[in-house]
Order: C-alpha cells, then sequence, then structure tokens
C-alpha cells in the first residue's frame, strides 16, 4: 500500500501542476496523440474500406494486410522512424496512425460486408445511384462496426502513446521513462495509473457512442 | 506429413542442439584449470554499448583465466545496478569513477580524477564494495554545440553562454536532468538558464541528430563518442570544473568476486586508453557485436 | 544487412526467447479462458459480471500494466514474470469473451437434439458445444498470438530481454538495421505463431477445411 500512497503523493504534488510541462499538458499530448492518430488513420482506412467492402474487390489482400500491420511490433516501429525523422511528434504520430488502421480497415470493411445483400438491391431497384447506395445504405447500416473499430483504434493508440516519450514525443510516457531509468517506482505507478484511467474513460464515452450509432429499427448485430 | 512424423523431427532437431551447445561448453582444446570449479562470477553493465564492451573485456579475459563468467549485461542505470550489486546478485561492474562518487555522496567537491579515486573507498567500503585500479582511460559527460553554432554565437566555453539571449535546450538522457552537472549545475555554477529535453539514448543518433537539427543547442555527449569528431561538434570547455573526471575503473562486491582475480582486471584497465574507447565505439556503431569488439581488443592489447 | 551477418547468432538466440515469452502466455490463457467462458455461459448471472469485467482488462495498456503488477503480484520490477501475468490477463481478457460468443452462437436446436440423445451437461461442452465454436475460438486464439507476439518485446523496456532488445540496442548505437531486424524477426514469428495455429485447428476441426474450399 506504501507505494500506492507515494503515487498518490506524487500526482498531489502541486510542483506537477505547473508550468508548461504540467501534469494536465502531458494528458493534453497524449489526447492530441490519440485522437490526431484515428482521425488521420481514419481518413485513410474508412474510405479504403468502404471501396473493399462495397466492391467485394480486395478483400483477401485487405485482410493480409491488416494481419501484417497488426504482426508490427509497435516499439520496433518507433524507433524506425525515429531514427530518421528525429525527434519530436512526427515519429509516434506515424506510428500510431500506422497502428490505428488495422481496426479501422477492418472494422469499416466488415461493416459494409455484412450488411444484407437484399437491403442492397432493394436500394438499386428504387432507382439509387451506386453513390446513394454507399452513403444512404451501406454506410449507416456499417456504422455500429464502423465506431466499434475507432473504439478499438483509440484504446490502441492510447496505449501505444506511452511509448512517444522513448523518441522526445512528450506525452505520459515522460514520467515513466524517467522513473524507470531512476528506478522511481511511486512515479511510474502513479503515470501508469493515469494512462489506465485515461483509457477507462475512452472506452466508455466510447461504448456509449457506439450504443447511438445504431441505427433505429435495426437489431444487434453480434 | 504426419504428426508422428514432426515429432520425430522435433526430438531429433531438440537432441542435436543439446549436444551441439553441450560441444560448445566443453572445449575439448582448453586447458584443465583448477579455479573454473568455482563460482561463476557474474558480470553486469549499465545500458549502453560502450560499457557493455568493457563488460565483456573483463568477461573475456576472466574467461581465459580460467574463471567462469555469467553475463548479466544491460541492466540500466546506477540506481538499478548499484543495489544489483550490493545485494551480491552482480560481482564485477565496469564503472566511471565521478558518476560513481556522485552517486554516493551528491555534494562532494572532488573534481580532479586523482582526488575522485581517493574518496571512493569510504563511501564504497559501508556497502561491501571496492573498486579495482582506475584506469588513464576516460568518458566524460560533456556539452557539445555544432559549429555553426560555436561560430555564431561565439562560444567555445559554458563560460560564454551566460552572455546569450536566446533560449537554449539541453539534450540528454532523463537521468541527466537530476545529475549535479545537470540544468541545475549549468545554473548555480554557470549562470546559464537552460531548459531540458529528454532523449533516451544515451547521447546516441537521436540526440546527435536533434542537434545537427537545431531541435537542441546543446547536447550530453560523452566524450569517447565517436561522433562528436565525425559531426565536426564542438566540445565546450568547462573552466570551472561542473563536469567532474570520469575515467573507467571496475567496481566490485568484495564478498562475492574473489580476490585473486583482481590481478587480470588490473591488467586490462592498465592498457585501456581513451583512444581505445573510441576506436571501441566507432567498431560498435558499425555493427560489430559486443563480443567481436572485446576479443579483437584482448588480441590486439593483452593476449596478442 | 551487414549487421545481419555478424549478428545473427544474437537474433536467433533472442528470437528463441521470444518464441518462449510468448507460447506461455497463449496457452495458459486458454486454458483459464475455456472454464471461466463455461462458467460465463452456463451462469449468466456470473457471465453477466465476468464478461464485461474482462473487457474492462482488456483495456488496460500494456506498459502501465506491467508496471503496476509488481504491486498486485509483490514481484521485483525486472520479473520476467510481469510480463508473462500481463500477457496472460490479455489472452484471458479477450478470448473469454469470443468464446462466450461463440457458445452463445451454437444453434439451439443442435444443442437440444443432443440433450436428447442423452449427452450430459459436460459431454455436451466437449463433443458439441466445444467442437461447433472451434472456427470462432480458433480466429480469437490466433489475434491473441500475433498480439502476443508483437507485445513481447514493449519488455525489453522494463528489462525483460526479447528480440525487443534490438531495437533498443539499435536505438541507442544508431544503427537502422538491427531494429529493421528485430521488427522482420518479430513479424516472422508472429505469421509462423499464426500459420500454426491454422493448421492445428484444421488438423483438430477437419470439418471446416470441406467448408472453406
Amino acid at each position: 500500500m506504501n507505494f500506492l500512497m507515494d503515487a498518490l503523493n506524487w500526482i498531489l504534488d502541486p510542483a506537477l501542476h505547473q508550468g508548461s510541462d504540467s501534469l494536465g499538458a502531458r494528458i493534453g499530448e497524449h489526447l492530441a496523440y490519440t485522437f490526431g492518430a484515428v482521425i488521420i488513420g481514419a481518413l485513410i482506412a474508412i474510405p479504403l474500406g468502404i471501396v473493399v467492402g462495397h466492391t467485394k474487390r480486395g478483400a483477401a489482400l485487405a485482410v493480409s494486410f491488416t494481419g501484417g500491420l497488426r504482426a508490427l511490433p509497435s516499439l520496433g516501429v518507433l524507433i524506425l522512424i525515429g531514427l530518421s525523422v528525429g525527434i519530436g511528434f512526427q515519429a509516434p504520430l506515424a506510428t500510431f496512425v500506422i497502428m490505428a488502421i488495422p481496426p479501422l480497415l477492418s472494422g469499416t470493411y466488415a461493416g459494409i460486408q455484412a450488411v444484407n445483400p437484399l437491403t442492397v438491391d432493394a436500394a438499386r431497384a428504387m432507382g439509387m445511384t451506386p453513390l446513394q447506395v454507399v452513403f444512404q445504405v451501406e454506410v449507416p447500416l456499417a456504422l455500429p462496426l464502423i465506431v466499434a473499430g475507432m473504439r478499438s483504434a483509440i484504446l490502441q493508440v492510447v496505449a501505444t502513446a506511452t511509448l512517444a516519450a522513448y523518441v522526445s514525443g512528450g506525452a505520459l510516457g515522460v514520467y515513466i521513462f524517467s522513473a524507470l531509468a531512476r528506478r522511481d517506482y511511486p512515479q511510474m505507478l502513479a503515470a501508469s495509473m493515469i494512462v489506465i484511467v485515461l483509457a477507462f474513460v475512452l472506452e466508455g464515452i466510447f461504448a456509449l457512442l457506439q450504443r447511438l450509432a445504431r441505427p433505429r429499427g435495426t437489431v444487434v448485430l453480434g | 506429413m504426419s504428426f508422428k512424423r514432426i515429432l520425430t523431427i522435433t526430438a531429433a532437431v531438440a537432441v542435436v542442439g543439446v549436444a551441439l551447445s553441450g560441444c560448445a561448453t566443453a572445449d575439448p582444446t582448453a586447458a584443465p584449470t583448477a579455479t573454473s570449479a568455482g563460482p561463476a562470477i557474474v558480470i553486469g553493465s549499465q545500458a549502453f554499448s560502450e560499457n557493455e564492451i568493457i563488460g565483456e573485456i573483463y568477461a573475456q579475459a576472466l574467461e581465459a583465466g580460467g574463471y567462469t563468467v555469467e553475463r548479466k549485461f544491460n541492466i540500466g542505470s546506477r540506481e538499478v545496478y548499484i543495489p544489483a550489486i550490493e545485494s551480491g546478485e552482480v560481482s564485477l561492474l565496469p564503472e566511471y569513477t565521478g558518476g560513481l562518487l556522485q552517486y554516493f555522496d551528491t555534494a562532494t567537491t572532488a573534481k580532479s580524477a586523482a582526488d575522485i579515486y581517493a574518496a571512493l573507498p569510504a563511501l564504497l567500503t559501508p556497502s561491501g564494495l571496492s573498486v579495482l585500479d582506475q584506469s588513464t582511460a576516460s568518458d566524460e559527460d560533456s556539452y557539445n554545440v555544432t559549429k555553426e553554432f560555436s561560430d555564431a554565437n561565439n562560444v567555445k566555453s559554458l563560460a560564454d553562454l551566460s552572455a546569450l539571449t536566446i533560449p537554449l535546450t539541453v539534450g540528454g538522457n532523463s537521468e541527466m536532468q537530476t545529475r549535479p552537472y545537470g540544468p541545475d549545475g549549468l545554473l548555480s555554477v554557470y549562470g546559464v538558464k537552460v531548459s531540458f529535453t529528454a532523449i533516451e539514448d544515451y547521447g546516441g543518433p537521436l540526440t546527435v541528430k536533434a542537434l545537427n537539427d537545431g531541435a537542441v543547442q546543446l547536447a550530453d555527449l560523452y566524450t569517447s563518442d565517436p561522433a562528436i569528431t565525425k559531426n565536426n561538434f564542438v566540445t565546450l570547455t568547462d573552466p570551472q570544473n561542473l563536469m567532474v573526471a570520469n575515467n573507467v575503473v571496475a567496481l566490485i562486491n568484495t564478498k562475492v568476486f574473489p580476490a585473486d582475480a583482481t590481478g587480470i582486471i588490473n591488467a586490462v584497465n592498465a592498457k585501456l586508453t581513451t583512444a581505445g574507447l573510441v576506436q571501441i565505439n566507432t567498431e560498435s556503431a558499425a555493427g560489430d557485436s559486443p563480443a567481436t569488439i572485446a576479443a579483437k581488443w584482448l588480441k590486439e592489447n593483452l593476449i596478442g | 544487412m551487414d549487421w545481419l551477418s555478424k549478428n545473427w547468432m544474437l537474433v536467433l538466440d533472442l528470437s528463441w526467447v521470444h518464441v518462449g515469452l510468448s507460447i506461455v502466455p497463449v496457452i495458459v490463457g486458454l486454458a483459464i479462458a475455456l472454464p471461466l467462458a463455461w462458467v460465463s455461459f452456463r451462469f449468466k448471472r456470473v457471465g453477466r459480471f465476468l464478461v464485461p469485467a474482462s473487457g474492462l482488462l482488456y483495456t488496460i495498456p500494456s506498459l502501465p500494466m506491467f508496471i503496476a503488477l509488481p504491486v498486485i503480484l509483490g514481484t521485483a520490477i525486472l520479473d520476467p514474470a510481469n510480463l508473462i501475468v500481463g500477457l496472460t490477463i490479455y489472452a484471458v481478457a479477450l478470448l473469454v469473451r469470443q468464446i462466450v460468443d461463440a457458445l452463445v452462437s451454437v444453434s439451439s436446436d443442435v444443442r437440444q437434439a443432443s440433450v436428447a440423445m442423452g449427452y450430459s451437461s459436460w459431454q455436451r461442452f466437449w463433443r458439441v458445444d466445444l467442437p461447433l465454436a472451434g472456427p470462432v475460438l480458433l480466429s480469437g486464439l490466433r489475434v491473441v498470438a500475433v498480439s502476443t507476439v508483437s507485445l513481447v518485446s514493449i519488455g525489453s523496456v522494463i528489462g525483460v530481454t526479447s528480440l525487443g532488445y534490438l531495437f533498443l540496442n539499435g536505438f541507442k548505437r544508431g544503427i537502422p538495421a538491427e531494429v529493421l531486424v528485430g521488427v522482420i524477426a518479430t513479424v516472422i514469428i508472429a505469421f509462423v505463431f499464426d500459420g500454426a495455429l491454422v493448421l492445428l485447428g484444421r488438423f483438430l476441426m477437419p470439418w471446416t477445411r470441406r467448408r472453406t474450399s
């Protein structure tokens, strides 16, 4: 219990909450990475997922591509990119975008693909153009799975963003890495607990969003 | 392929593997020695390659002398490995005199290599530790700037920095922030206010790149780092002796390190030079393994 | 790839260590998840608590989890047990939900037929429910295996040696080739694990092959 008390004292230390590298600023950096990477990842992965899901072409390629990306060790990728672009936010952000793409792509693709073909045929029969079919039928019906993909992408990045500090990219990992070097256990424990709480809060928000994303008149998928 | 066949192949591979590894440890050409039956000497190292290579040189020298050695390299920083050597989990570690002294006595005023070495025994003995002969090879932390920065601002020494009005950022690994020679020391000794950026590669490529790119104006690099001359960096002189002498020395736990092995380590340290460290680091950056570099050094300096 | 030719022994050694560290959590995770999933499925009241709880465990980020575990386990910070327990928790968390979903998806007609044939609930689980849930279970296991292999390297940050050593060492020495070799070796191990699971699935569930081809 002593460690937990020390960790709590560390969080409550007023010195931690002042200046440009305060705890609040670090949390801000952590969230900026999380949402930045997921938004950039979504801009790449969602259109790609829609195309693959709608045309049913390149599905096998998309599956093995996401599988390959999932197997990439985040720390290795971060360091590899860091060695070529140097310190700052660029290397972490690029790494986190790579980490965010697989869940976003597979969520979108699976969501579009799971739309009942009879529904799509009915929409065509009503005279909808292909674009209308995509944006007025397929995407709304796939929305719960797309949001589920976002949720796991957010989860992935909020966890990995801890590593940004390894290439001097800031965020909450700063406290963990400086504490690891000095073996300051209370500090690394406190910072770890903050990251865990952050992940829980984001998870809760997205669980709620996912429920709201379900179109009216449909039943729960899976 | 049947499951049974896979099992057979796996078993065969395992048997061959075990047989090969058995051959490797029991070298039939090795001269039989009396001491090899004793418990293994556990050698630790800090988490950067120069230190690991010195540890590997110690290890190979001891092995050549008939001792059994266990390697526990890359333990981390002093906060991690000092408790490990105090407990006897590790019996020998390559250390640096100045950093070691400051760890045990943050208020020390000793600066020269001789003063520091003389101050160590009194601090180490209570913990059951001791240092062997110090080497002339030194590897100090140093503040470095680019040639352009030095020329443009006429900065050659740490004292020159106080005249500058531009904001200064120093890059170094995160321990530096709490070390006496870090930002606080720069302020109290030279009156220079700097902000700090942690770069976790111990003066490695990212620190060098950050200095070259202008992301930091000052970088903590080790004086034995070949990158300093390669990049034309200017190492700022230190008239007030903020940086302390940092000579290579072997730190031992007196209870577990065999006293009759001290001669071997002292012989290594007598041959180790600063130029030798630069050479070691150059080879490491070229991708040679610590074992290869250590074997080469021993061949050129001791055994050959 | 000059670096690889000088250091392939090291890469090989680390690969074996990496494989060892990855296998344990997957197997132990499955062994723990199976009974938990069965209990959650049979006793809905327990399931209503267990399934969301395992989902919550899955949301804990890895590095913070490895750091927080010593407080709970009473282990040293550098103890490899923290890494193995942490990865096992992820495996359990992911598999419990997956297996419960798979069991729920088994058609109730089939289940009732097996009851009518006089299967005990124990027999029904092993002979009917589990084989039919097999494909979904396998896909969950594949996700667990691949993510475990890639997460093991994070352990190098807290002092547990694996292929992650090549990332940190290559970083400090400024040798991108060393980091790249580590990344590629990790991906290869993940693919080998995945392939082995697929083959194992075909061996244990020959009926799934016919359906896919």
